[in-house]
């Protein structure tokens, strides 16, 4: 259970535990955690490689309680959605999840999420950063109430090929039928379970959200219907590689809040981030769009693009060049990783106009730390279309039972 | 340019000063304008309305002294019908305790040396500060933070008015301008009556005690305004302040304005993200391209336009503008004049004060901030029938006075409370006017809640929200919404909650209506 420690006492255990906590401290064998939003959560169980390739052959299991939800109910829950995210939430209909970003008045994005619609004017909203206060003030003039109730929900991802399989040997009959973003609710035992065909690795996968009381008893069951499907605890740094193949972004790495960025022009805006067609225009007023709109008719000065990077030394950092004598500096690399399953060194980098338009090359300056001697190399870079890996099997219901 | 089916160009919500002073110069300028206004008679809360059967008085603002001389003379306010009852009233200090101090007259009396020297100095200085300001009031202020040629040249014309006064002077403006008015006044004055009723004028209207903080900016706005109003000094209209409505009604109709009373907008009409017209409470729908709120900044945004039609940032903005009112209006119907001890026939007829010292204000004050009012409050009295009689049955008369510090929200309530408040408040006049209470035939209390409900302003702050250096000049409202403008194309503000304030001055209905003559030439 959750061993939050007794009010008064906060000091000694200044990060919270979430309710998988005992059964992560079971599986770790290299004891790495790291803080993720107030709680200890794994960076690394055994060995990065396992654990991706269990995302990419097999089920890895993340516990991704940490997540920020809140609750967003009421009679103008749905106006108040609209107002606040740029895409068009009424296409958000009961039992689906969409993908979305906020802005401030400005058009730069403050965090990107999830909606889920559970039922009509009650709405789920799960973010990357604590985001009360924005949710709050964008609430004067509504009747909504808005909740946060990230310790209220335990959380698992179930992601991987043979995740389905899994799902349906715990007694999850009918979870096949979930379409991509589709939500489910099913019984497991005495708990209620509801189900997500969603997820942060771009294959086959659920997210499973649960009463904590409920938590131990589901990661076991998940453990023991793994069998030969070969079920794995993973941490941070493999579900780092999957998501960048699949192309997602991750506020902080490839974007600042708009609300904690301290220099003008670091900023981003959804069209520079790549996520046009998360905004829609046609939907009515909502917070940035006036922005958006003179943007969008003056054109982006830069966007965020997949770079295919030559050689296999990932692109951490670097800065990029028009030219290979690196006189011209049109951008940089926000995320770089070697990709195992396509065998491409891939990156996510922020290019200056007109430089982020498909198949345009540039230059990645690599530096290459061998033995304690700094190697630079400039390294042929093209921009591709994301996401790099999409596999069938991430859309096609029901899914093969591998 | 008019939307299809109404014919109008432009329509103005509320027909207070500033809407209909907006009204008649967009008319002038050719443009098709319709005035709608919520109460039963124009004016805002610029309106003389019978309190007790056969007496009137100016509901709210009962001085015309603020007012541009320029302004009158472009309305041509005398032709339609604006008279003056009294001219250069005398400000009388109220003292139980000495002769009572009279300024606003040439020489002023009863002054105490020192500061009988000192004074003239004092006025002569504060009235080049305020003459530096008040160009500023005359035009949309600069925004900041945008590359344009205007705007620059608004903020260099700022600077140079100032580098203007010369190098000590300048130097004076800039160390005394964030300051509050007790130090100042402990600098140039010893007498505390001189210097409460000095430190009245600051505070007067505003959420201030002396000691807080931008009370010398609330004093130079008052002087910069008074100081372009002409030489009529402190004014009374004839007829009370809805005689002034009237003219600036008269001005606008003569003008091709029309007006519509007893009309309350419910909603401003949006469509392709602009102003498209507005809905009244009865349904109906007018169209027009350009709609210009003479409501508060609150009431015309978050009321009638709606938080969903702007961005959360803004919205967040005027949310938190301060338009909490903290002044009262109190008005007595009395049988008989009343008589203020130890004041001449003709200072009976003055602006009174109670404002002893700036310690008694600043006590006043301090009842308010825990949600009461003072048993000692500072008041401004009028007794408008001594000048105008029409305003009460033959040989009686009315009080007029504005109680400063009656709090928004009252602990208890104000029902409960209103009896408990005006009984006090009698009989804080009885000290200076002994036997006023025997007078009384009716009594009504306008608390910053009724003057909410009764004018529709949020909050009851007769200026649309707090005067202060965050929501002043190039920030008033609010960032976003400065030069008259809102973040939705089409919609504009003409208030008090504008550039330059409140008080009965015109000024925002005027530099609203050049904005958007400038912005939207004739087609």
């Amino acid at each position: 259970m959750n061993a939050n420690p007794p009010p008064g006492t906060h000091f000694q255990q200044p990060l919270l535990r979430t309710p998988f906590h005992e059964r992560s401290r079971v599986f770790s064998q290299v004891d790495s955690f790291v803080p993720w939003a107030g709680y200890t959560t794994v960076d690394v169980f055994t060995t990065v490689e396992q654990e991706y390739f269990a995302i990419r052959n097999a089920a890895s299991l993340y516990d991704l309680t940490p997540m920020v939800k809140y609750r967003i109910s009421g009679p103008d829950a749905l106006r108040y959605l609209n107002r606040l995210v740029t895409r068009d939430v009424a296409r958000i209909k009961p039992g689906r999840v969409g993908y979305c970003v906020w802005c401030n008045d400005a058009g730069h994005v403050i965090d990107d999420g999830t909606i889920f619609c559970l039922a009509a004017g009650e709405y789920r909203l799960c973010t990357a950063e604590r985001q009360l206060d924005w949710l709050l003030d964008s609430a004067i003039g509504f009747d909504v109430q808005v909740a946060e109730v990230t310790e209220q929900i335990a959380a698992l991802a179930l992601q991987g090929p043979t995740s389905c399989a899994v799902l349906r040997r715990c007694g999850l009959s009918g979870v096949e039928k979930l379409k991509p973003f589709e939500i489910g609710q099913f019984q497991a035992g005495p708990h209620a379970l509801m189900v997500s065909r969603t997820g942060f690795t771009g294959d086959l996968g659920y997210e499973l959200w649960m009463d904590p009381a409920a938590a131990e008893t589901q990661w076991d069951a998940l453990m023991a219907a793994g069998g030969t499907r070969g079920v794995r605890p993973i941490g941070s740094r493999a579900l780092n590689i999957a998501r960048i193949e699949a192309g997602f972004l991750l506020p902080n790495l490839d974007f600042v809040s708009a609300e904690h960025t301290l220099r003008t022009g670091r900023d981003r805006s959804p069209l520079e981030l790549g996520l046009a067609w998360l905004v829609d225009f046609g939907k009515g007023h909502f917070t940035g769009r006036r922005s958006l709109w003179q943007e969008q008719r003056r054109g982006v000065a830069r966007q965020l693009v997949g770079l295919d990077v030559e050689g296999n030394k990932p692109a951490h950092n670097a800065l990029l060049y028009s030219e290979r004598a690196g006189q011209q500096e049109v951008g940089s690399v926000m995320s770089a990783t070697w990709s195992p399953i396509c065998k491409r060194n891939i990156a996510l980098a922020m290019l200056a106009s007109p430089h982020f338009r498909i198949g345009t090359a540039v230059w990645a300056d690599i530096y290459l730390n061998r033995e304690l001697v700094w190697e630079r190399r400039m390294a042929r870079a093209v921009v591709v279309e994301r996401p790099f890996y999409s596999p069938e099997r991430r859309r096609a219901t029901p899914p093969a039972d591998y | 340019m008019s939307a299809v089916g109404s014919g109008y160009d432009i329509v103005v919500i509320g027909a207070g000063h500033n809407g209909l002073v907006c009204a008649a110069y967009l008319a002038k300028a050719g443009r098709k304008v319709l005035v709608l206004e919520a109460g039963l008679c124009v004016g805002g809360a610029a309106i003389t309305q019978e309190f007790s059967p056969g007496y009137r008085v100016s509901s709210v603002a009962h001085l015309l002294h603020l007012m541009p001389e320029f302004l009158w003379r472009e309305l041509g306010l005398s032709q339609h019908g604006l008279e003056l009852a009294a001219t250069a009233l005398p400000t009388v200090a109220l003292s139980s305790e000495r002769e009572p101090l009279v300024l606003g007259t040439d020489p002023p009396q009863g002054l105490l040396e020192p500061d009988g020297s000192a004074y003239a100095g004092y006025q002569a200085r504060m009235a080049g500060f305020a003459a530096t300001l008040q160009p500023l009031f005359e035009r949309p202020p600069p925004r900041l933070g945008t590359e344009a040629f205007a705007d620059r040249a608004g903020l260099l014309r700022l600077g140079w008015q100032i580098r203007r006064l010369g190098r000590p002077r300048m130097r004076e403006l800039l160390r005394i301008g964030a300051m509050n008015v007790y130090d100042l006044l402990q600098e140039h004055f010893s007498d505390p009556g001189l210097q409460g009723a000095l430190a009245f004028d600051a505070v007067l209207g505003t959420n201030y005690g002396p000691r807080s903080p931008g009370t010398v900016l609330t004093l130079l706005c008052r002087l910069a305004a008074q100081g372009a109003s002409g030489s009529g000094g402190l004014m009374l209209p004839r007829g009370g302040l809805g005689a002034l409505s009237a003219a600036l009604a008269g001005a606008a109709t003569a003008a091709g304005a029309e007006i519509r009373t007893a009309a309350t907008v419910e909603r401003v009409l949006v469509q392709d993200d602009r102003a498209h017209g507005v809905q009244l409470r009865s349904g109906e729908q007018i169209r027009a391209d350009t709609v210009v709120s003479n409501a508060d900044p609150k009431s015309s945004l978050l009321g009638l336009l709606g938080a969903e039609h702007l961005d959360t940032g803004f919205v967040r903005r005027v949310h938190h503008l301060r338009t909490h009112g903290l002044a009262a209006k109190l008005h007595l119907a009395l049988k008989g004049p009343p008589r203020f001890s130890a004041l001449s026939a003709v200072l009976q007829g003055g602006r009174l004060l109670i404002a002893p010292s700036m310690q008694y204000l600043e006590r006043a004050f301090n009842s308010s901030k825990y949600g009461e009012y003072s048993a000692a409050p500072a008041m401004e009295i009028i007794v408008p029938t001594l000048h105008d009689p029409a305003l009460a049955p033959r040989g009686a008369h009315v009080l007029s006075a504005i109680v400063q510090y009656v709090p928004y929200r009252l602990g208890g309530g104000w029902d409960a409370g209103r009896q408990r408040c005006i009984e006090a408040l009698i009989a804080a006049l009885e000290t200076h006017a002994p036997g006023i209470s025997g007078l009384v035939q009716g009594a009504e209390l306008l608390t910053p809640l009724d003057i909410e409900q009764r004018f529709h302003i949020h909050g009851g702050h007769w200026h649309h929200g707090e005067l202060a250096f965050d929501q002043f000049f190039m920030v008033r409202p609010v960032p976003g919404a400065a030069q008259y403008s809102t973040p939705l194309a089409g919609l504009y503000l003409c208030g008090a909650g504008a550039h330059p304030g409140g008080g009965v001055m015109g000024y925002a209905g005027r530099n609203a209506a050049r904005r958007i003559l400038s912005l939207r030439p004739a087609a």
